[in-house]
């Protein structure tokens, strides 16, 4: 067992909706003459889980609810969630940026957060002279900074414009100033927010070694928000789940991306249907897709072989009848179709359960949308629907320090290379 | 084994809603020096590298102020300087109160002004309070640097008696700092919920300068109304300044007992105030 460093007890953040200035004033006077009476605020009773979806009949709403962990010396975590869940607010409450309505965060050691790159950079100021002040900012004293200057210079890449005001750097040298500075804190605790999203892949590879070699290297704990799973997978060693406002899954990195990634597969990538698709002679009963040896229920990466099922009851003449599907992508445009009558396996008559499989690693990630045709006698259509499904391929688990993106193109067929 | 009774005791810091009125946090206040040291010098380098004149308008400002002010008060309105060369007289108030007036204006607005580097990283938020002091403080040293100059030019002409008290110089400066800043912490702790109010301050300063002996001397204001004047903890700040460099009004070391109790109290009452909603002022700026 290690030491635990950041220990969450019962923490909430209560917001009000809506323009905060109209019937403040009603509000906090109320809120004074409970408190003067020694009750408890009339408007913690209130509030909503936040389902910013949904409208709500509250003013107020629950950004966090109730959330418990504990972090461990040394440990890398990948918080995870959808917009809206209470990731930045709850990366905001322990980087003291703001504080929880209720409960308690217990730290240990100095915690440096990184919810922005470059914060407090005067754009008239020269590279060196930002170095010290966003360094200060950050809660390094002069001294620090002078120690390690060099080393954040040389990690910046940018040592030619150090003494030029920094805005005339491009975007990229920017930023990589700002994450040198920002690498080199010597803070127990490192907050990272999704800063990962700028600079070119040579730089995200440092970046993403960088914070590796502070938290497996150096022993340092690292709280790491990001949506690219990816990037969560192969730095991070737990991951926790947030899901409006509360903590849905606290565990392994790797079964925290599945979690929160499954959180929809099951209506996502399993369509069922009542008797909407029943004609006089068929009825289409379900579509799903899974991982091989997997259920529905579980998210579908880009390294699996893929099962694609369709569930059909068939009731006379079996034979004149074919399935055809069209492969789309998020804009509409159509990949390439496939069929049953190319192979051996035909329709029956009665219940048919057919599968098609896809090559493992087939699919490029992205989302895909399936045009469904039922074809009579190999020339009449005789169903027709468009986008009966959609399913999502996502990010697998990739090689510390690889490419984290998205490679172009939407399929990666696997071809046989050899040396001539 | 020692390292497993993690024990509330052993926790560094806490975060949580309910703090004491009176957890101030001074200490981080003190680790953070250098970043006081590095914002000031921020705002003095770059708050004219855009500009031609650059480091000019520190004079050209106070000059025309003071020009007009001759202009209008003295030879329009024809108030009394109490028999002091008109020149320094309005300059010896304009300088002084410029430097209160931006420091109070600039403080108020402090959390708006600072919300985006606010609400990306913690550091102890009276820092930046602090560094609108010093950066001003800086601006007006230059000015009263200036106002010497005409101090000196007519003291030859033997127009003016500056004396011994010039000596107390820096303590109404810190004065008049700490009263800025106190006033200004507690309206900042207002603006940032009730955005009305920066409309006010603004317009509100103004008014307050009548309300000071900047443009008049004290001994001007009739028998009847010398009360609100007396009240006013700015007053004997600038019956100082004339006395001491122009030899003209009254004062003794009585009339600065009441700015200096004024001044702590304010400022410490700035001080908790401004660290009760700094914690959460994000939430509603």
């Amino acid at each position: 067992m290690s030491k635990i460093v950041i220990k969450a007890e019962h923490i909430s953040k209560q917001y009000r909706l809506g323009l905060v200035g109209t019937g403040t004033v009603k509000d906090d006077m109320k809120r004074w003459w409970y408190n003067l009476r020694g009750k408890e605020d009339p408007f913690l009773k209130i509030g909503e889980a936040n389902d910013r979806a949904v409208k709500g009949e509250s003013d107020y709403v629950w950004s966090l609810r109730d959330v418990n962990f504990e972090i461990n010396q040394g440990d890398s975590v990948g918080i995870i969630g959808r917009n809206g869940a209470g990731k930045s607010t709850l990366l905001k409450i322990l980087s003291q940026v703001t504080q929880p309505t209720t409960g308690k965060i217990y730290t240990k050691g100095r915690i440096a957060s990184l919810l922005e790159v470059g914060t407090g950079f005067h754009p008239e100021m020269t590279g060196r002279e930002n170095i010290y002040l966003n360094g200060a900012i950050l809660g390094m004293r002069r001294h620090e900074i002078t120690r390690k200057f060099d080393e954040i210079v040389a990690f910046s890449g940018v040592e030619r414009y150090i003494d030029t005001p920094v805005k005339r750097y491009s975007s990229g040298m920017y930023v990589r100033l700002a994450f040198a500075v920002a690498a080199h804190l010597e803070s127990e605790i490192l907050i990272v927010d999704e800063v990962l999203a700028v600079g070119d892949a040579d730089f995200q590879k440092k970046c993403l070694g960088k914070m590796s070699d502070v938290s497996k290297g150096e022993g340092r704990t690292v709280l790491f928000v990001s949506h690219n799973m990816a990037a969560v997978k192969s730095l991070c060693t737990k991951g926790i789940v947030l899901k409006n406002g509360s903590v849905l899954y606290d565990g392994t990195a790797v079964s925290a991306v599945s979690t929160y990634l499954s959180g929809d597969s099951e209506s996502l990538n399993h369509k069922k249907f009542g008797d909407e698709y029943e004609f006089n002679s068929f009825k289409l009963k379900e579509i799903f897709i899974n991982p091989k040896g997997k259920t529905s229920s579980e998210a579908l990466d880009e390294y699996q072989e893929l099962e694609f099922n369709t569930k059909i009851l068939i009731k006379e003449n079996a034979e004149r009848y074919h399935l055809t599907y069209v492969l789309k992508n998020d804009t509409g445009e159509a990949l390439f179709t496939f069929s049953n009558t190319s192979s051996s396996t035909k329709l029956k008559n009665g219940e048919n359960h057919i599968k098609c499989f896809f090559p493992k690693g087939f699919l490029n990630i992205g989302n895909y949308f399936l045009d469904c045709y039922i074809i009579e006698d190999s020339k009449k259509t005789v169903f027709y629907e468009s986008d009966i499904m959609s399913f999502t391929i996502q990010e697998g688990e990739r090689e510390l320090g690889a490419w984290l993106g998205k490679e172009p193109g939407f399929i990666k067929p696997v071809f046989n290379w050899v040396q001539v | 084994m020692k390292e497993y009774k993690d024990t509330e005791g052993e926790w560094d810091h806490v975060i949580q809603s309910q703090t004491s009125l009176f957890d101030l946090r001074l200490n981080e206040v003190w680790h953070y020096r250098d970043l006081l040291f590095l914002f000031v010098r921020r705002d003095f380098v770059t708050v004219y590298k855009q500009t031609i004149l650059g480091p000019l308008w520190f004079f050209i400002q106070p000059i025309l102020t003071t020009i007009t002010f001759t202009i209008i008060f003295g030879n329009v309105a024809q108030l009394s300087t109490d028999g002091a060369p008109k020149l320094v007289f309005y300059m010896a108030g304009i300088t002084l109160w410029n430097y209160f007036s931006t420091c109070l204006t600039a403080v108020s607005g402090v959390f708006n002004a600072n919300a985006g580097i606010f609400g990306k990283v913690y550091f102890p938020r009276l820092i930046m309070p602090l560094t609108i002091v010093i950066s001003n403080l800086m601006k007006f040293v230059v000015q009263f640097v200036m106002f010497l100059v005409f101090v000196i030019y007519f003291y030859f002409q033997g127009e003016i008696q500056p004396n011994f008290w010039i000596l107390l110089t820096p303590i109404v400066i810190v004065l008049m700092a700490v009263i800025s800043m106190g006033i200004g912490l507690i309206l900042s702790s207002m603006t940032t919920k009730y955005k009305d109010l920066t409309m006010l301050i603004g317009f509100g300063i103004q008014l307050f300068m009548y309300a000071t002996p900047v443009i008049y001397p004290s001994s001007s204001i009739p028998e009847g109304y010398q009360w609100l004047i007396q009240m006013n903890p700015l007053s004997g700040l600038f019956d100082y300044m004339r006395f001491a460099y122009l030899g003209v009004g009254e004062f003794g070391l009585t009339s600065l007992l009441y700015p200096t109790g004024f001044a702590f109290i304010i400022l410490a009452l700035g001080i908790v105030v401004f660290n009760k909603v700094q914690k959460s002022f994000m939430d509603t700026v």
